[in-house]
């Protein structure tokens, strides 16, 4: 049964191990996944305590529908506070590793305290063993998940394990598992780099009862023709996420040069189809492959074509590796996107932040606030290739004064820089933003604005707000569960109704990560796809919980509340540059010079974008600095937080 | 006309959404310990290959069954084990060359797949068809539609470089 999946503390400062159940109680307020672990982490971390310390609590979750009969559960969440931000560390990958840890017993590990010597977690079958390490440590991601297959003598272990950049305490370093599934955003690997905590091996073979198998079985082939009926799915299916790439920079949204230009031009070598073609050179017409119970199958696989990594096999690159490695640094060259993104996988290394963070630092060379004797002979210039290969493995080793400033983090990095550096950093909260370009979508740059981890697409992005869908439609979708009747616009350029679409994704996404469902079988790229409606059915087939779809919301709503409310605690405050609801400058200052007509020459009006914000703060129930207010944590039910319910 | 299980692994992406349905179906819980098809892999290299019973006419497990337990269901025509006569020996499972006969260490018995009794859900649910259920004389169909592909490309390439010479 689902719901039997215990919780394990786990105290790697002494080695002790306890076991719980996870009350029926405590699952209808939280389910699991993204939504407990944030309950866990206010519950389990002091305010102000180190990131980098034995305080500091990192939850591993998979969500409450791990591993059952409903589709593509095969989400992993981390939850910290994070060293890169000083605020909510969070971050969720895909594979195969939550449903292995669900068969081997559980569904959630909240570890705390710091292990004086590298170690690893077994867990097999409701047993937790603390392993030495000290023969993993220095390997790289897929080195150590094949070693401790080995040692242990099985081939089907699921491992959760860092790379050298997490042994490094590089600030963004991630947690990986099998080739490319990344827990990227956030830093969660340099956390379990603090606790010398190399990696966290599971495999199980115990039931999960399903609570109406048949109907469970019915209604995910039902979800499946929907999600494979989708055109966005299937487009996804067959080129990967680049064609969001490739859609994305026609009209004019990619970042280029840092923040310089909103289209990175004469990139044929790195569109989609491009892409594609060396894909299929190396491993033939089918060469998608998927996440665990997944029909989308959205990852490619591919072998790099020429270079000094040649022939090296890999799975991607995703959107954002050609925005991080492509666009941003303006090196357009597929060899470069599909070394840069090979590397980050075997270095374990989030994607996003270091293309981002090099290609300030490239900003910054070119401006003359960064000069040669900084980079150590290295030409930091935009479009230079080696230069960008270069940083990558400075960076993740911490080589040289720059790799070592830059591996601490943006704002970190921009103290240590001086000058003005800071004003040219494109960050929320401390997070580096993807290599996307809000400025002519006041939805998304509200999106990246608020979200509860920084500069991010995956908290609350209407994406869907670029499809232009007559506002019926928008109405259907935006008005369920809870009923919506204030103003919502078809035109992307609108500042009207974004707050409650931004309020809106934020619940989907919640929703969907305390399940463990993916966000490609959601609201998120395609408007047909399912939301609170069929995870109230699939919730109820698979572990017999009866909830409305409204009920689900409420549980979004409040975990999103924790969130704020671990943020607040932190520090945050609405107006903070570093640490607030806000926007570099540039977003306000600087028109989009490229892109279709109706791109070009737009900025985000700071006056309407205040008032969005405003607005959002009113949807949720939050005061005008964005504090939640004393009846909106009543109605939440978390007006006497920490209440230490697990 | 009798039906059989295709599987075309070049297609499978890895999901393993078949060992889950497999389990479900068969025994309402979700375990791939208990799924009759089990999908290998070879994660370095991105190969995934599914492995099932091919229900072989000249069946190892039913020679080699010393209380001739496992016999051919006459209206499918796939190899079943009737477990009020196993005795849970496991020879079956030895002589397997494809190790499609599988050993449930939770009940204790051996199992394999039965085709769902006619609608097997692996294949129901695996949307790139990586495994089909097809009659039996379709089975070699697709290799021969590729291998004449292959032909006939290379008799044209042999005459483009004729020409060219």
């Amino acid at each position: 049964m689902a719901l039997n999946r215990k919780i394990a503390f786990i105290d790697l400062s002494t080695g002790d191990i306890e076991v719980k159940p996870i009350p029926l109680d405590v699952r209808k307020k939280f389910l699991g996944g993204r939504g407990l672990d944030a309950y866990l982490l206010y519950n389990h971390t002091k305010k102000g305590c180190d990131p980098l310390g034995p305080d500091n609590t990192l939850m591993v979750s998979g969500g409450i529908l791990a591993a059952t009969c409903a589709s593509a559960t095969a989400r992993t969440h981390f939850m910290a506070k994070s060293p890169l931000t000083g605020l909510l560390g969070s971050a969720n990958m895909g594979g195969f590793f939550a449903p292995e840890l669900a068969w081997a017993g559980f569904h959630h590990l909240v570890i705390k305290g710091k292990s004086e010597k590298p170690v690893y977690l077994r867990i097999h079958n409701g047993q937790i063993e603390i392993r030495d390490a000290a023969h993993l440590w220095g390997k790289t991601t897929t080195e150590t998940q094949w070693a401790i297959r080995e040692e242990l003598g099985d081939e089907d272990i699921k491992s959760a394990v860092i790379g050298p950049a997490g042994e490094n305490l590089v600030a963004y370093a991630n947690v990986m598992t099998g080739i490319k599934n990344a827990a990227g955003r956030t830093g969660m690997g340099c956390v379990m780099g603090s606790k010398n905590l190399k990696a966290i091996a599971a495999r199980g073979t115990m039931d999960i009862k399903i609570a109406h198998p048949v109907d469970a079985l019915e209604y995910n082939k039902r979800f499946i023709d929907q999600i494979t009926s989708a055109k966005v799915n299937q487009t996804q299916g067959s080129l990967g996420t680049p064609f969001i790439w490739g859609a994305t920079n026609c009209w004019g949204g990619i970042r280029t040069r840092n923040f310089q230009y909103n289209q990175c031009e004469n990139a044929d070598d790195i569109e989609p189809e491009r892409i594609d073609e060396i894909c299929t050179e190396a491993m033939g017409p089918y060469h998608m492959t998927g996440c665990f119970g997944c029909q989308v199958h959205c990852r490619a696989q591919y072998k790099i074509p020429s270079g000094p990594y040649a022939g090296k096999y890999d799975e991607g690159p995703e959107y954002t590796s050609l925005g991080a490695f492509g666009g941003e640094p303006d090196c357009k060259s597929a060899e470069t996107v599909l070394t840069g993104n090979h590397l980050v996988d075997q270095y374990g290394i989030d994607n996003l932040e270091i293309g981002s963070i090099i290609s300030w630092a490239m900003e910054l060379y070119e401006l003359g606030i960064l000069t040669s004797k900084d980079t150590e002979g290295v030409d930091l210039r935009f479009g230079n290739d080696e230069a960008l290969i270069e940083m990558i493995h400075r960076i993740c080793y911490r080589k040289g004064w720059l790799g070592d400033t830059l591996a601490d983090g943006g704002i970190p990095a921009s103290e240590k820089i001086g000058k003005n550096s800071f004003e040219y950093l494109i960050q929320v909260k401390g997070m580096n933003n993807l290599h996307s370009d809000e400025r002519a979508t006041p939805a998304l740059a509200l999106g990246i604005a608020t979200g509860s981890r920084g500069s991010d697409h995956l908290r609350s992005r209407p994406a869907i707000d670029l499809y232009h869908l007559p506002e019926k439609i928008l109405r259907q979708i935006y008005s369920n569960p809870v009923p919506y009747d204030g103003p919502l616009s078809s035109e992307h350029t609108a500042y009207e109704g974004k707050p409650w679409q931004v309020f809106w994704q934020e619940n989907c996404y919640m929703g969907v990560d305390c399940l463990g469902i993916c966000k490609y079988h959601t609201t998120f790229l395609g408007a047909t796809l399912p939301n609170f409606e069929d995870w109230a059915k699939v919730l109820y087939y698979n572990t017999g919980i009866e909830m409305s779809p409204k009920e689900i919301w409420d549980v979004a709503e409040r975990c999103y509340n924790i969130e704020r409310l671990f943020n607040l605690r932190e520090g945050m405050t609405r107006n903070d540059l570093k640490k607030g609801d806000t926007l570099n400058h540039r977003y306000f200052d600087e028109p989009c010079r490229r892109g279709a007509p109706d791109v070009i020459g737009l900025t985000i009006d700071r006056d309407k974008f205040k008032k969005m914000i405003d607005e959002y703060y009113a949807h949720h129930g939050w005061d005008e600095n964005g504090v939640p207010t004393a009846e909106t944590l009543k109605r939440l039910g978390l007006d006497k937080e920490p209440s230490r319910l697990l | 006309m009798e039906k059989v299980l295709m599987i075309n692994y070049q297609k499978c992406t890895g999901c393993r959404l078949c060992e889950l349905v497999c389990s479900v179906m068969h025994d309402g819980v979700s375990n791939p310990a208990r799924s009759r098809i089990k999908v290998m892999k070879w994660e370095s290299e991105g190969l995934y290959i599914p492995m099932s019973c091919q229900q072989c006419e000249d069946a190892p497990c039913m020679n080699v069954c010393p209380v001739k337990a496992i016999h051919r269901d006459e209206d499918l025509g796939f190899v079943t084990v009737d477990y009020d006569v196993c005795i849970g020996c496991r020879s079956c499972v030895a002589v397997c060359p494809f190790g499609a006969m599988n050993y449930n260490i939770i009940d204790k018995k051996v199992f394999k797949c039965d085709l769902c009794g006619g609608d097997p859900q692996c294949a129901r649910f695996c949307e790139v068809k990586a495994i089909e259920y097809v009659d039996a004389d379709r089975i070699s169909i697709g290799i021969k539609r590729v291998a004449a592909e292959r032909l006939s490309t290379a008799q044209r390439d042999a005459a483009a470089l004729q020409a060219a010479m």
